[in-house]
């Protein structure tokens, strides 16, 4: 499965547990207004670490923090190049 | 300043010459300095809680900081609330610290808050002052912070030993408009509150009903120059659109180990700040700050530091300064720091190289954006589970939340996760926690082990800090 699907899929999977109304996913919603709180954002966060075994935000050091959905899959993308 | 200025916090503040054009802002009120000396927010009855033990249960912090400062050196004691305090726990503070008065900004106190004879209403509304405001008592601040049973810890400070590292002579700090994502009845953002008000500062506070978002468009609109969170509140704003709103000159970050990366991160995003973090606890009191940008601190901090001395034993750190908290408060309550009167902090290092790193806390208590999880609370949860032999709940380390709860399970029989059940299970386990458990309770993974290590002690093994990796 490529970053982008993994990332997408871990959004609604955690949405659906944590009961939360998601946002249509596009790359410039912005995370804040994609109806997951910072929980959700965490859980995602360590949930894509098991999966893709990289976590960009111990290690990107030179890459801005993700504000939107596009930023965030990006973010995953260039950690794992 | 001389030190008979800091009798108390409103002489503090009615001593100062100059406080033209400093305000304290909330989210729905703002009050310039000089108004606020003059003004009453309990309709001028202050008198009434002269000598009193007085529980403050205030949901806004803005009223709450004109509390603190009407307050402070009139009552004897002031119990510090946050608004997120369990309401079940009330009866214990009100016990433990002899509360004889509440004052409150809720104009039903409900059935759950015990009537104690005196109850006063508080308002940001300021009413003019005209009781005697001289400060008759060092008053003794009591802040709670979770104990290792989920209970609050009442802790025991003074305006003196709270102030102890603030300096108020210092002239670039009155220019200051400082601000803070904690809430001021919590030791971290009540440290950012008296630096401001003992020199005389602007200051932007927050507010618990707030969004990320309006918080920093607010602070951007005061041009706030100085502003402190945890590590997680700066992750959580630099994924926020409006962080361009503030450009502090000085970014502080406490409460949380500061990793590399995000110090890294808050250097480019804010050229202009001053990246410092600090080191400091409601026990112990400010310790140190550091200013080179580097996570972990020189080892020669522990050596060289003339107001704060420090050591290092069986791996935590330990503190014993004029900032320490006097003691615990409570029918039980335990001794705060040892024979030698070092606080012990729970917050393990290690040395590599020349300088000393934080791993963990040694009582694996997990903090999770700022709410505290009791691994045995969640342990208890899922044993319930029919299937589930024994649990272990531990901390993942997060970037978000500073940390998160995950769970190894032994189940009665291993068949239960055979033939690709194990995730279906993990739902059905995580599910049945939901019920009981507030969300960030609820382990973010559970992992199926075949065994858990126990100790000759015959208790399960808790590693003091287990990190993701």
């Amino acid at each position: 499965m490529s970053i982008r699907s993994e990332i997408i899929t871990q959004f609604n999977q955690v949405a659906k547990e944590q009961d939360k109304r998601l946002a249509t996913l596009a790359d410039d919603l912005e995370l804040l207004d994609s109806g997951l709180d910072s929980l959700c954002v965490a859980i995602i966060v360590s949930r894509l670490e098991d999966v893709l075994g990289i976590e960009p935000f111990s290690t990107a050091e030179d890459t801005a923090f993700p504000v939107t959905v596009g930023e965030f899959i990006k973010f995953y993308e260039n950690a794992a190049k | 300043m001389p030190q008979s200025d800091r009798a108390s916090l409103w002489n503090a503040v009615s001593a100062r010459g100059n406080l033209s054009g400093r305000t304290l802002s909330g989210a729905g009120a703002s009050i310039t300095l000089g108004d606020l000396v003059r003004g009453s927010c309990l309709g001028g009855r202050a008198g009434e809680l002269r000598g009193r033990s007085v529980l403050l249960s205030i949901r806004d912090q803005f009223a709450a900081a004109l509390a603190l400062i009407e307050l402070d050196g009139v009552a004897r004691r002031l119990v510090l609330c946050p608004s997120d305090l369990p309401v079940e726990h009330l009866p214990l503070v009100i016990d433990s610290a002899g509360v004889d008065a509440i004052v409150s900004d809720q104009t039903q106190t409900g059935p759950d808050v015990p009537n104690v004879g005196c109850s006063l209403p508080c308002s940001p509304e300021l009413v003019p002052a005209r009781d005697d405001r001289s400060a008759e008592h060092q008053t003794e601040w009591i802040l709670l912070t979770s104990g290792t049973t989920g209970q609050p810890k009442l802790v025991v400070h003074t305006l003196a030993t709270l102030a102890g590292a603030i300096d108020s002579g210092s002239t670039e700090s009155s220019q200051a408009v400082w601000s803070t994502f904690y809430d001021i009845r919590r030791y971290g953002g009540l440290q950012i509150f008296l630096r401001a008000v003992l020199t005389g500062a602007s200051m932007v506070l927050s507010a618990a009903e707030e969004s990320t978002t309006d918080f920093l468009i607010r602070a951007g609109a005061h041009q706030v120059t100085h502003i402190s969170g945890t590590p997680s509140h700066w992750r959580r704003a630099l994924m926020n659109p409006s962080a361009h709103r503030i450009a502090p000159q000085n970014v502080r970050l406490s409460g949380e180990i500061a990793d590399q990366t995000i110090l890294s991160h808050l250097r480019s995003f804010y050229p202009q700040a001053r990246i410092v973090h600090a080191f400091a606890s409601t026990e112990a009191g400010v310790a140190f700050e550091v200013t080179d940008g580097l996570a972990g601190f020189p080892a020669s901090v522990i050596e060289a530091n003339a107001q704060v001395e420090m050591k290092v034993e069986d791996g935590s750190l330990r503190i014993r300064s004029t900032r320490i908290a006097r003691r615990y408060l409570g029918r039980q309550a335990e001794p705060l720091s040892g024979a030698d009167g070092f606080v012990d902090t729970g917050d393990m290092l290690v040395l590599r190289g020349d300088r000393y790193y934080f791993v963990g806390r040694r009582d694996g208590v997990i903090n999770v954006g700022g709410l505290k999880v009791h691994p045995e609370e969640v342990e208890a949860i899922i044993n319930r589970h029919p299937l589930v032999r024994m649990s272990l709940v531990r901390t993942r380390k997060n970037p978000i939340t500073g940390a998160l709860v995950v769970a190894d399970v032994v189940l009665k029989t291993a068949a239960a996760t055979g033939n690709g059940d194990a995730a279906k299970l993990e739902q059905e386990i995580l599910q049945f926690c939901r019920g009981p458990l507030p969300r960030h309770k609820v382990p973010a993974a559970i992992r199926f082990v075949s065994d858990l290590p126990v100790a000759t002690t015959g208790k399960m093994v808790r590693q003091p800090c287990v990190t993701s990796s």
